[in-house]
């Protein structure tokens, strides 16, 4: 290809050193930089990270966009990738979680959506149990739905009825105010001349009857309590008495303590004899034993006689038999034993 | 490409100016759909062609990259600041590195960067190919058998595209960095949320948006500073205001592609 005539632009220009090989590592190095903004953006996509799906069914999707967060504890967990309407006439969120943070979903946890004042609606899940199962990929669950704005006129009804009490609690001739001023008489009366007495007792000429009317009662009742305290001096001295009879008949020389002593000393003799008795009771035993030991060797002596009176008999009856096989003819064949 | 000295003559002014004012555009739109194919096509990316490329596109960005990545930086961390502590004093702070990902990174950064490479680069390097088309040099090297825009203007308008691609990537990067500094100081900690929230921004259509907006903000500003204004193609040379008529016209050009993309983005 013949060169073509090159414009005047930058004709004035100084040449560049290695223009070529600074030109090809900027070409690379903007395209190494696009090429690194695209794997990062769609690393930020969560491209490279595997998911599951979570469906929440709610009442009313309003609000709700696609790319929505959901929360965990404040910290975004999962990303809202999908609504739809069901067949039921319900709205369902699809929400994508990575499966890195899918633990901190359980069987048991919750999910809310928020409604505030200000911004979009937030939705939030809530696990109370932690080491129950995990939630299962593609899990449908209810979505429970707060809305601040709605709370507002049943808010605004509250105060209204708060507002009214205040009214009339704080209206001239309402119980709050008679009791204040009643509080601020009777502070009066405290620092008045009479003080706590006054406020106690009323009115001035009834609270001098009750006064003298007290005293004299409480006079009496000492006057009747002096008595009271006599007499129980009077029994106490009986009491002392009584104990000092009482020591002399238990501790005296012919207390029921000598004697018992005595019949206890008696007792110890008595048991010393019961003691020798049981021992010649043993003797007697023991004697008994050897008695029914020989008996024992008897027996067994017996037993060895009456076999040899058997083998005795044995030969005697073979003897007879002998006999009467060498005299068949004897008439006589009784024999007679010695 | 012939450029007709005059336009059809009407009695009516203005049926004229509108003649004249579509005459204008539609030289416009001839011309960038010429680079546009040239561009596209294999031919233009031979060995000595693609060196011309390459080069044009290096003499045409690194002049100014640093310049405008420090301006850049600085009008971006003044407005960090300012939407952080507006943010902060009305408890929005969760939504500020939103609005800063969007306000600067797909809003203010490609624009300026398109408006400083077509102040600093593209209006005056277009003066040579508007006087030789104004001269009919076109049409003598083509019947001397070269190709003046393919050869010429097609590695001119590919560095002005690029210089506004570059400006803008590496500006809207560095600006990434200082909102990221800004919102968490020098520590790691907020990585995840930082790029969670980058990541909720630049949704597909967000990013499909943002790149056709730099693409074509970076043709309007490589083709249009090169190609004559009407006056200047019946008066036969620079004369007048043809500057800011050509000035306006790609004002103009950039403020329709704002429009639109703001309108793809928020409606």
């Amino acid at each position: 290809m013949p060169d073509s005539p090159r414009p005047a632009l930058n004709s004035d220009a100084q040449p560049v050193a290695h223009l070529d090989l600074k030109a090809r590592l900027l070409v690379w190095g903007v395209l190494l930089l696009l090429a690194l903004s695209a794997g990062y953006v769609l690393y930020a996509r969560g491209a490279f990270e595997r998911k599951q799906s979570l469906v929440l069914v709610a009442d009313n999707s309003e609000g709700v966009v696609v790319g929505m967060d959901l929360t965990f504890a404040g910290f975004p967990i999962g990303q809202v990738n999908r609504i739809e309407l069901s067949e039921q006439g319900n709205a369902r969120i699809v929400v994508d979680v990575p499966v890195k943070d899918a633990h901190w979903l359980r069987e048991s946890s919750v999910f809310t959506m928020e409604s505030g004042l200000v911004g979009a609606p937030r939705i939030r899940a809530f696990t109370g149990v932690l080491d129950g199962p995990l939630l299962p990929d593609g899990a449908v669950r209810k979505l429970l739905s707060g809305d601040a704005s709605a709370e507002i006129p049943r808010l605004i009804a509250s105060v209204r009825d708060l507002i009214a009490n205040l009214t009339s609690m704080t209206a001239g001739e309402s119980p709050l105010n008679n009791t204040l001023r009643n509080v601020q008489t009777t502070t009066e009366n405290l620092n008045g001349p009479r003080g706590a007495l006054g406020v106690v007792m009323g009115d001035d000429k009834d609270a001098r009857k009750k006064i003298a009317t007290t005293l004299d009662r409480t006079n009496s009742l000492l006057a009747r309590l002096d008595g009271l305290v006599l007499r129980a001096d009077g029994l106490a001295l009986k009491a002392d008495g009584l104990v000092g009879k009482a020591d002399a008949q238990v501790f005296g020389d012919a207390g029921v303590m000598k004697e018992t002593r005595a019949t206890v000393t008696q007792l110890n003799g008595l048991l010393g004899e019961a003691r020798g008795s049981l021992k010649k009771v043993d003797a007697l035993l023991d004697e008994a034993q050897g008695i029914a030991g020989n008996a024992r060797e008897a027996t067994t002596d017996l037993g060895s006689l009456r076999a040899e009176v058997e083998a005795s008999l044995r030969k005697v009856e073979h003897l007879i038999n002998e006999v009467n096989r060498k005299w068949p003819f004897a008439r006589d064949t009784e024999i007679k034993l010695p | 490409m012939p450029i007709k000295p005059t336009l059809p003559l009407s009695t009516n002014p203005w049926l004229r100016t509108l003649l004249v004012w579509w005459g204008g555009w539609r030289q416009v739109i001839h011309f960038g759909a010429q680079i546009m194919v040239l561009s596209l096509s294999p031919s233009s990316y031979r060995r000595v062609q693609r060196h011309r490329i390459v080069q044009a596109m290096y003499q045409a960005t690194m002049p100014m990259l640093a310049s405008f990545t420090v301006i850049s930086a600085i009008v971006a961390l003044v407005v960090i600041r300012i939407v952080l502590a507006t943010a902060l004093s009305y408890g929005l702070t969760r939504y500020a590195l939103d609005v800063l990902v969007r306000t600067l990174v797909l809003e203010l950064i490609p624009l300026s960067a398109a408006l400083f490479a077509a102040l600093r680069y593209a209006m005056p390097a277009g003066e040579p190919v508007r006087m030789m088309r104004l001269r009919g040099q076109f049409e003598s090297l083509l019947s001397a058998g070269h190709d003046p825009t393919r050869d010429t203007v097609l590695p001119q308008a590919a560095a002005g595209m690029f210089a506004v691609i570059t400006l803008a990537a590496v500006s809207s990067a560095i600006t990434l960095v200082l909102a990221y500094l800004s919102v968490y100081g020098f520590s790691t900690w907020g990585l995840a949320a930082f790029t969670r929230t980058v990541g909720h921004v630049f949704n597909p259509v967000i990013v499909l948006i943002f790149g056709l907006k730099t693409l074509f903000l970076s043709l309007a500003v490589a083709i249009i500073p090169m190609v004559p204004t009407p006056p200047e193609s019946q008066l036969g040379g620079g004369q007048g205001n043809a500057d800011i008529t050509r000035l306006a016209r790609l004002l103009a050009v950039v403020l329709l592609i704002e429009m639109v993309s703001l309108v793809g983005n928020y409606y």
